[in-house]
């Protein structure tokens, strides 16, 4: 099965995130990331969903959503012509000793210490999904103690835009 | 003006005269203002029965199904008439009462999410936060519930909302931006349709509910008389083409019949319309052809390809696309197809218990006696298969039962609704021993209401159905199924006021239905049947 990402344009109100969450859990879809937020219409939100599925079910998963009153319009977003990132915050164990290396990679990564502590350091880092990973197994040997990931989050290159 | 009488006045607007309801606290408001208005409030006795009244008068009227329910309780009773209304794609509007809106989450008396219980098997629904959105929601909400694949539509209406005071201004026409059904069907389809059908031996057109709901029997005699197409169809298809047709080649599925069956696993090319393809009509995929060209026009694009793939897809309305496929088809050669058909019909002789009376002969009997605009309503279990089975469908006769859900209890309720909405037509409510049980208190409903079915009781002392199944499934045993301590059923009727009548000599089934038939008032007719009666 393949990951897919699609992106959703939905009516802003409540509960119709539940109704799609519900839609993923009754009819058995596998859901890797759900990630919603307001758009630059006040009345619509918009969804980044990563479904793991094969062709017939991802077709079923996008008609089914379709259905939904409240879905407006939906479109798949392919690797090669969209923007793929995620953020994570990367609470991790930094002494004396290891601080400097630790910041060293996260500047490798293009990421951001964004809070320090005498044992901590909390790392921000936006990217794709591989980016993330590579970062986070990077610093595993000195300690991670909270990883929390926003799931993926995707727009199209170029002018085309999903309008309502 | 005051909400509530807004709501009352909206659905005069919306045409509606009939509402099915149940009071309670949250729903005060609305019943004050049902009071002082023209429409007919009717109390069932408990508020599925108010869903399922409501589906009965929608089918056999064509209007939109309303029911009325308070919070909590009274809206969670809701919940099994609103699933069956679904998966049959019913058009009905509910209305429940929710608590204060300021006091929703705090699990006050009464209160329940009930948007949120029947998320998963309803059309649409709405929890009233802003008064002044009513109007548009309430329209939306009949819209919604009879455009598409109907179904059912809620509104949730907190008591203070409900007492709100709001401009009366109901919108002429409704825009919802994610909610746009696509009605007529695609040129080039249609046409690629026509040269497919053309080209194959042995065609077969499978209807479903959706020409029935769509209101295309008509389109599709058309069509076949044209084409030479013969047609089988599923249970909710019954109705969709006269039986005695020389084109209807009978009902698929568990509960179909041989012919009929054969013919859809050797057809080359299968046009579907308005069915699911659900697995009771299809038992599984293996019944037809793999290399069968599978033709499937729905009104759901979500139905199509969600069992199996199609080789031409068609999204859009029965009615029009069948009118677009007579416009161009040729007659087809199928002459002998249809003969072959024809020739795996299996009169099996009926073999049934001595002693008891034959439920299917008096089914037959009765569709002998009805007229060609009776509404017969079967319940779930063996006597809905007695029914479809052996109920002639001809004129304008309407068959209902509850297909897609199999709700047992369905057969009364709805045959109360249908008799509501058709005071002049006979309708008759068939059941089991099982079944009546979970509504028979719907009795009270119908002498309240001064209504005139005839109630067909086949008492088979158990559920005859699951039964069949033990007993015939080596690896089970009969039990939990007996009903041994069944109650005088027609001792209970006539409680009510209803006259009633034991049958058990196959002598005296005309007499008894010419009686009841005739007799202009409800009616209760018991037949004792033995419980080894056979579903086939």
């Amino acid at each position: 099965m393949k990951k897919h990402v699609l992106s959703v344009l939905v009516e802003n109100h409540s509960g119709v995130l539940s109704r799609i969450s519900g839609l993923f859990s009754r009819r058995g879809y596998n859901i890797d990331s759900l990630s919603v937020g307001e758009t630059e219409d006040p009345t619509v939100s918009r969804m980044t969903i990563v479904a793991d599925a094969d062709e017939s079910t991802l077709e079923q998963i996008k008609k089914q959503l379709n259905k939904l009153v409240d879905v407006i319009k939906i479109i798949e977003l392919k690797e090669d012509t969209a923007i793929y990132r995620e953020l994570a915050l990367v609470k991790i164990t930094a002494d004396k000793k290891t601080r400097a290396e630790i910041i060293e990679i996260a500047n490798i990564f293009r990421a951001h210490i964004v809070d320090v502590s005498k044992d901590s350091l909390v790392i921000e880092a936006t990217g794709d999904q591989g980016k993330i990973t590579a970062l986070t197994s990077m610093l595993e040997p000195y300690g991670v103690k909270e990883i929390i990931r926003t799931g993926l989050t995707a727009l199209q290159r170029g002018e085309k835009e999903l309008k309502n | 003006m005051k909400l509530s009488d807004v709501l009352v006045r909206c659905l005069c607007e919306e045409k509606v005269d009939t509402v099915f309801g149940y009071p309670g606290a949250a729903v005060l408001a609305v019943y004050e203002s049902l009071r002082t208005s023209s429409l007919h409030h009717v109390l069932v006795r408990q508020e599925q029965a108010a869903v399922h009244s409501a589906s009965g008068y929608a089918r056999t009227t064509g209007k939109v199904g309303v029911c009325i329910a308070t919070s909590g309780p009274g809206a969670t009773n809701l919940i099994t008439g609103i699933a069956t209304a679904y998966m049959d794609s019913i058009p009905i509007v509910i209305i429940t009462g929710q608590v204060k809106l300021s006091l929703i989450g705090r699990d006050v008396f009464q209160e329940v999410d009930i948007t949120g219980a029947t998320e998963p098997f309803i059309k649409h629904s709405y929890l009233v936060k802003n008064a002044q959105d009513f109007p548009k929601i309430l329209k939306e909400a009949f819209y919604i519930a009879t455009t598409g694949r109907p179904g059912p539509v809620l509104i949730d209406l907190p008591m203070d909302i409900q007492e709100e005071q709001i401009d009366y201004i109901y919108p002429k026409e409704v825009k919802i931006r994610g909610y746009k059904p696509t009605i007529e069907g695609h040129v080039g389809q249609i046409k690629k349709i026509v040269k497919l059908l053309e080209h194959s031996k042995r065609p077969l057109v499978c209807v479903g509910g959706g020409v029935v709901l769509g209101n295309a029997a008509d389109e599709l005699k058309e069509f076949i008389y044209k084409s030479d197409i013969p047609v089988v169809h599923t249970l909710m298809g019954t109705g969709a083409l006269p039986t005695f047709s020389e084109y209807n080649c009978g009902m698929i599925g568990l509960h179909g019949y041989v012919h009929s069956n054969w013919a859809l696993k050797h057809a080359d090319t299968i046009l579907f319309i308005g069915a699911r393809i659900a697995d009771r009509a299809v038992a599984n995929l293996g019944i037809f052809d793999e290399n069968a060209n599978i033709i499937h026009i729905d009104i759901d694009p979500a139905e199509i390809g969600k069992i199996t793939s199609a080789t031409i897809p068609v999204v859009g309305d029965a009615k029009s696309i069948l009118k677009g496929l007579t416009s161009l088809i040729r007659k087809v050669d199928t002459l002998n197809w249809r003969e072959e058909i024809e020739s795996k019909k299996k009169i099996k002789e009926e073999v049934h218990p001595k002693d008891a009376v034959n439920p299917k002969l008096v089914v037959r009997k009765l569709s002998e006696m009805l007229n060609d605009q009776a509404i017969v309503a079967a319940d779930v279990g063996q006597n809905q298969f007695w029914t479809m089975r052996n109920m002639e469908i001809k004129g304008s006769r309407k068959l209902i039962c509850s297909g897609g859900f199999g709700t047992m209890g369905y057969s009364l309720p709805a045959a109360i609704g249908a008799s509501i909405g058709n005071k002049d037509k006979q309708v008759v409510s068939i059941l089991g021993d099982g079944s009546f049980q979970m509504s028979l208190f719907e009795l009270g409903t119908l002498v309240q209401e001064g209504i005139n079915p005839l109630i067909i009781l086949f008492n088979n002392s158990g559920l005859g159905m699951v039964r069949e199944i033990q007993r015939r499934n080596g690896d089970l045993k009969e039990h939990g199924v007996a009903l041994s301590k069944n109650p005088d059923f027609t001792a209970i009727a006539r409680a009510y006021g209803i006259t009633a009548k034991t049958i058990s000599d196959e002598k005296e089934i005309e007499a008894a239905l010419d009686e009841a038939l005739t007799s202009h008032k409800p009616y209760f007719l018991e037949f004792i049947v033995s419980d080894k009666e056979s579903t086939l």
